[in-house]
C-alpha cells in the first residue's frame, strides 16, 4: 500500500468515526450518571432526519443541525421522564425510543416529502462543507506532511473537528469540574449524592440532555456531512457500535476516541477493500462490511477484559434508609 | 439561664401507609451531650433521624434546632441548619477519593482542582483536630469499615456540623475500632458538639452517653439519665416486659451419637484446603457450639453438612453414611436424611428477600404433599401453615402476605427458624442465629433452640458471639484455621481460654 492509499484509508477513517465519537460521548455522559441509553441509535436517526428536512426546507444546515439537536433532545426528555421521573425501566425506554425513531422518521419524511420517505438531495448551504485548514495549500509540496496535513487533517467538515474537540472537553468536564465529581457520583452511588444536599434528578437530567445535545450532533452529521439527505435508517447500527465503543472504552472519554476511531477504521477498510485475499482466500465483500459488527459482537462477549459499568447504573433512585 | 436544647422535637409523627413509624414522638437534646436512643429493630429510630436530616419528611409536628423552629424538607436544609448523620450503610463513593468524598456537594467552586486543594488543607486540620488519621488520597473501597466511617466523621464536620448523628456505627466495627470511635466521640463532646447516637446495644448506651431514650413502637416511652439507670432496666424498658440476658436450661441429658464425623476435608477453588480433618460428634439431645473467629473452617464445615458444597471424609448420620459429593449430596438429600440447616447468611441463603413470606416458607419443602395437589402446588394449604409458624413464632407482622425484605432482621430469622425447626429435623445446623437481632429476639431464639434440644433433637451451632455459645453449648469445639483446636465445657472453661485457643493457641490443658 502506498502512502496515498493509507491517507484514503485514514481520512475516511475520521469521517466515520465522528459519528461513532459523538454518540460514544453522548452515551458516556448518560451512562456515568447512572442511566442507561440503549436509544441511542433512535437518537441519532431522528435528528439526522430532522436535521436534513429543517436543512431542505430552509436551506441553512445550521438551521437543520439545531432541529436536529432539538429532536434528539425531545426524544432523551422523553427517555428521562420514563427513567428518572417515573423510574422505570431504562432498557425498555431505550428500545421504545428506537422503535419511535424508526418509525417517525420514514413516516413524516413520505408526508413532508414523498420521495418514499427520503428527504430530497441536500446541496450548498444545506450541507457541511468541507474546511480548508490553513497552510494547506502552501505545505502541499512538503514530502509526507504536506500530504498529511492537507489531505488528512484538512479538508473535513466543522462537525468532525468538534467531535475531536468533544473528546478533551468531556475529559476536563468530568474530571475537572464540580458538575463533572457530581455527575460521577450519582453514576456510582445516588445516595451520597443525596445525602450530600444534591438533587440526584435534576443531575440526572442534566446528563440524559446533554446526551440528546451530542446525540443530535451525531445525526445530523450523518444526513449533511457525511451524506447529503436522509434515507430510511442511515444510522445503520450506529448507535449500538458505539455502545459497544463505550464499553470497549470503559467509560473513558480518550479510551472512547481510541475505540470510535478503531471502529471507523474497520469501517473505512471494509469500503475501501471490496474483497480482500488473505493466504490465498478471497474474503467476500460481506465480510468486510460485516467487520465492525463482529468486532462489536467480539467485545461485547468480554474480549476486552473486565469492564466495571458506573455502579448504580440502570437503577432508578429510591431513597432509602 | 439554662441554654436552649441543641435539639427539640415536639409531637412528630410519620407514616408509611397503615405503619405508623413515629408516633407522637418529643425529644430535648441539651447542647454538648451525648444523647443515646436504643429501641428495638423496627421501633422507629431510623425514621426519626431520617425526619431530622430531611430524608423523610414528617406528617405534623415541629423541629426546633437550637431554641428556633427549623424547617427541614431535604438534606440540604439540615446540613445548614448544622446537622450532620452518619448512616448505618455508609454514604460514600467507593472508587473516589477520601477529599472527593468530603467535598462532593460542599465544593466551594464550579472547577476542582483550586476547590480539591483548598478542601485538602481543611480536610487535614480537622483530620488532625479531631485525630482522625486518613490519607485524603486514598480511596474508600481500599479503606477498613472503621475508616470509611472516620470520611463520613470528616464529611460532617467538614460541613461544620455542630449535632451529628450517628446511626448503629458499631454494627460493622470490631471491637477495637469501636474503642477507638468512642474515643473520637468524646473528643468531640469536648469541643461542645451535640451527638446523638441510635443502637441497640446496652453496653454502648452505659459506656458512652449522658442521657438515653427509649422507643417502642413507634413511640417514644422514657428518656432517662444513663447514670440512673442499669442494662437490664433498659432491656426491660426497651421490649416492655421483663427480659432474660442470659440464657435459662436444664443440664443436658445427651442420648446416643446423631451425628458423627471423621477426617472431614474441603479444597476450594483455590485450591486452599479450608477443612483440614475434622473429628466432632454432637449426639441426640445436646448443643455443640463452635467456637472460632470467622473465617476459620465454620462456614465450610456448615456447607458441607447442610449439602451446598464437596467434601472427603466420613460423616454418618444415625448410623447411616452420608455421601459428600456428587449426587445424593445436595441440600435436598440432607434435608431428606434428617439435617435442616439454618444457614449464617440468612438474605444470602436463608431467604429471597422480593419474596413473601408464605412463599419463603415453602423453601426446600415445597414438594412435601401437604403442600401439594397432584402436580399443582397448594398456595392455600402453604399460607395457612405459613400463618400458623408466624403465630407459634411470634413473628411481627403477622401478615403471610408481606415481602421477607419488609421484616426487621429479628422476624426475618424467626421466618427460617420456624421453616426449619418444624421440619423436625434429628440434627439442626445453626449458624450466627442472633446476627442482627435485636434483644426480645434472640431471647425467644435461644429459648427455641434449646426446646429442641430438650426434645431430644441433635444440635450444631456455629457462631462468632462468646456469649452465645458459652450460654447455649452444652459442649464447645473451638475452631482455628480449618481445624478443631480443641474441646471444653462451658462451665469449666471462659473466654479468655476460648479466645486463645481461638487465635490457635492450645489453651490451658484439658
Amino acid at each position: 500500500m502506498d502512502l496515498n492509499t493509507v491517507l484514503l484509508i485514514l481520512d475516511s477513517t475520521l469521517r466515520l468515526a465522528t459519528p461513532l465519537l459523538f454518540a460514544c460521548l453522548a452515551g458516556l455522559f448518560s451512562e456515568r450518571a447512572g442511566v442507561f441509553d440503549i436509544g441511542l441509535e433512535g437518537k441519532m436517526l431522528i435528528a439526522a432526519f430532522f436535521s436534513a428536512a429543517a436543512a431542505a426546507l430552509t436551506g441553512n444546515v445550521w438551521l437543520g443541525l439545531m432541529a436536529g439537536c432539538a429532536a434528539s433532545m425531545v426524544l432523551s426528555a422523553i427517555h428521562g421522564l420514563a427513567s428518572i421521573t417515573f423510574r422505570g425501566n431504562q432498557l425498555i425506554s431505550g428500545v421504545a425510543i428506537n422503535f419511535l425513531a424508526t418509525g417517525l422518521t420514514v413516516l413524516i419524511a413520505q408526508d413532508w416529502f414523498a420521495q418514499g420517505g427520503r428527504t430530497p438531495q441536500l446541496e450548498g448551504g444545506a450541507r457541511f462543507q468541507p474546511i480548508t485548514l490553513p497552510f494547506a495549500e502552501a505545505l502541499s509540496g512538503v514530502p509526507v506532511l504536506g500530504p498529511v496535513y492537507g489531505d488528512l487533517l484538512s479538508g473535513h467538515t466543522i462537525l468532525v473537528y468538534l467531535g475531536f474537540l468533544a473528546v478533551p472537553a468531556t475529559w476536563y468536564v468530568l474530571f475537572r469540574t464540580r458538575f463533572g465529581l457530581r455527575l460521577r457520583a450519582v453514576g456510582e452511588n445516588p445516595g451520597a449524592v443525596d445525602t450530600a444536599g444534591v438533587s440526584v434528578t435534576g443531575l440526572r437530567y442534566a446528563a440524559v440532555m446533554i446526551c440528546g445535545l451530542l446525540c443530535g450532533f451525531a445525526g445530523s452529521y450523518l444526513s449533511t456531512g457525511l451524506a447529503a439527505g436522509f434515507v430510511k435508517d442511515m444510522s445503520a447500527g450506529r448507535g449500538f457500535i458505539a455502545l459497544a465503543a463505550l464499553i470497549f472504552a470503559k467509560w473513558r472519554p480518550w479510551s472512547a476516541l481510541g475505540a470510535c476511531l478503531l471502529f471507523g477504521l474497520l469501517d473505512a477498510l471494509g469500503n475501501r477493500f471490496q474483497s480482500i485475499e488473505i493466504a490465498g482466500i478471497a474474503l467476500p465483500v460481506q465480510f468486510m462490511q460485516a467487520l465492525p459488527y463482529i468486532l462489536t459482537v467480539v467485545i461485547l462477549a468480554g474480549f476486552v477484559g473486565k469492564a466495571i459499568p458506573p455502579r448504580a447504573g440502570g437503577t432508578p433512585y429510591v431513597k432509602e434508609r | 439561664m439554662t441554654p436552649p436544647p441543641a435539639i427539640e422535637l415536639r409531637r412528630i409523627c410519620k407514616s408509611f401507609g397503615p405503619v405508623q413509624a413515629n408516633k407522637d414522638i418529643s425529644l430535648k437534646v441539651m447542647p454538648g451531650t451525648i444523647h443515646g436512643i436504643i429501641g428495638e429493630n423496627g421501633a422507629g429510630k431510623s425514621t426519626l433521624m431520617s425526619i431530622l436530616y430531611g430524608f423523610y419528611k414528617a406528617d405534623s409536628g415541629e423541629i426546633l434546632i437550637g431554641g428556633r423552629e427549623t424547617q427541614i424538607p431535604d438534606s440540604q436544609a439540615a446540613i445548614k441548619a448544622g446537622i450532620g448523620m452518619v448512616f448505618q450503610h455508609f454514604k460514600l463513593v467507593e472508587n473516589f477519593s477520601v477529599l472527593e468524598n468530603v467535598v462532593l456537594g460542599a465544593e466551594d467552586g464550579s472547577f476542582l482542582r483550586p476547590t480539591l486543594a483548598r478542601a485538602r488543607k481543611h480536610l487535614t486540620d480537622l483530620a488532625r483536630d479531631y485525630e482522625m488519621n486518613v490519607d485524603p488520597d486514598a480511596k474508600i473501597e481500599d479503606l477498613s469499615v472503621g475508616h470509611q466511617q472516620r470520611v463520613e466523621i470528616l464529611k460532617a464536620l467538614y460541613r461544620e456540623a455542630n449535632i451529628l448523628i450517628l446511626d448503629e456505627p458499631t454494627g460493622v466495627l470490631t471491637p477495637a475500632e469501636a474503642d477507638h470511635l468512642f474515643r473520637i466521640l468524646r473528643g468531640l463532646k469536648a469541643e461542645g458538639k451535640t451527638i446523638i447516637l441510635i443502637t441497640h446495644k446496652l453496653r454502648e448506651i452505659m459506656e458512652i452517653t449522658d442521657t438515653v431514650s427509649v422507643m417502642r413502637r413507634g413511640e417514644m416511652t422514657d428518656t432517662v439519665k444513663t447514670a440512673e439507670t442499669s442494662p437490664q432496666d433498659l432491656a426491660e424498658r426497651m421490649v416492655g416486659r421483663k427480659v432474660l440476658l442470659r440464657v435459662d436450661k436444664a443440664p443436658a441429658r445427651p442420648g446416643k451419637t446423631v451425628l458423627e464425623v471423621k477426617d472431614l476435608r474441603v479444597t476450594d477453588g483455590q485450591g486452599v484446603e479450608r477443612l483440614r480433618g475434622i473429628d466432632l460428634t454432637v449426639r441426640a439431645g445436646e448443643i455443640l457450639g463452635i467456637a472460632g473467629v470467622a473465617g476459620n473452617g465454620q462456614s465450610d464445615l456448615l456447607d458441607v453438612l447442610g449439602g451446598i458444597r464437596a467434601a472427603t471424609g466420613a460423616v454418618t448420620l444415625n448410623d447411616a453414611a452420608l455421601s459428600l459429593s456428587g449426587p445424593g449430596s445436595d441440600a435436598r438429600a440432607r434435608r431428606r436424611a434428617g439435617i435442616t440447616h439454618v444457614p449464617e447468611d440468612r438474605h444470602r441463603l436463608g431467604l429471597i428477600l422480593d419474596f413473601k413470606a408464605w412463599e419463603n416458607t415453602g423453601f426446600g419443602y415445597q414438594d412435601l404433599p401437604k403442600y401439594c395437589q397432584g402436580l399443582m402446588m397448594d398456595n392455600r394449604a402453604l399460607r395457612e401453615d405459613t400463618d400458623a409458624k408466624m403465630a407459634r413464632f411470634d413473628v411481627r407482622p403477622h401478615d403471610p402476605n408481606l415481602a421477607a425484605k419488609n421484616f426487621s432482621g429479628g422476624n426475618q430469622q424467626k421466618i427460617v427458624l420456624a421453616r426449619e425447626i418444624e421440619a423436625d429435623p434429628d440434627l439442626l445446623l445453626i449458624g450466627q442465629p442472633t446476627r442482627g437481632v435485636d434483644i426480645g429476639a434472640i431471647e425467644f431464639i435461644h429459648q427455641r433452640i434449646v426446646e429442641l434440644r430438650d426434645a431430644g433433637k441433635a444440635i450444631l451451632l456455629v457462631s462468632v458471639e462468646l456469649d452465645e455459645i458459652l450460654s447455649l453449648s452444652d459442649r464447645i469445639a473451638v475452631m482455628f484455621d480449618g481445624r478443631i483446636m480443641g474441646e471444653r465445657l462451658p462451665g469449666q472453661t471462659d473466654e479468655t481460654e476460648l479466645g486463645l485457643m481461638m487465635a490457635g493457641m492450645e489453651g490451658r490443658a484439658a
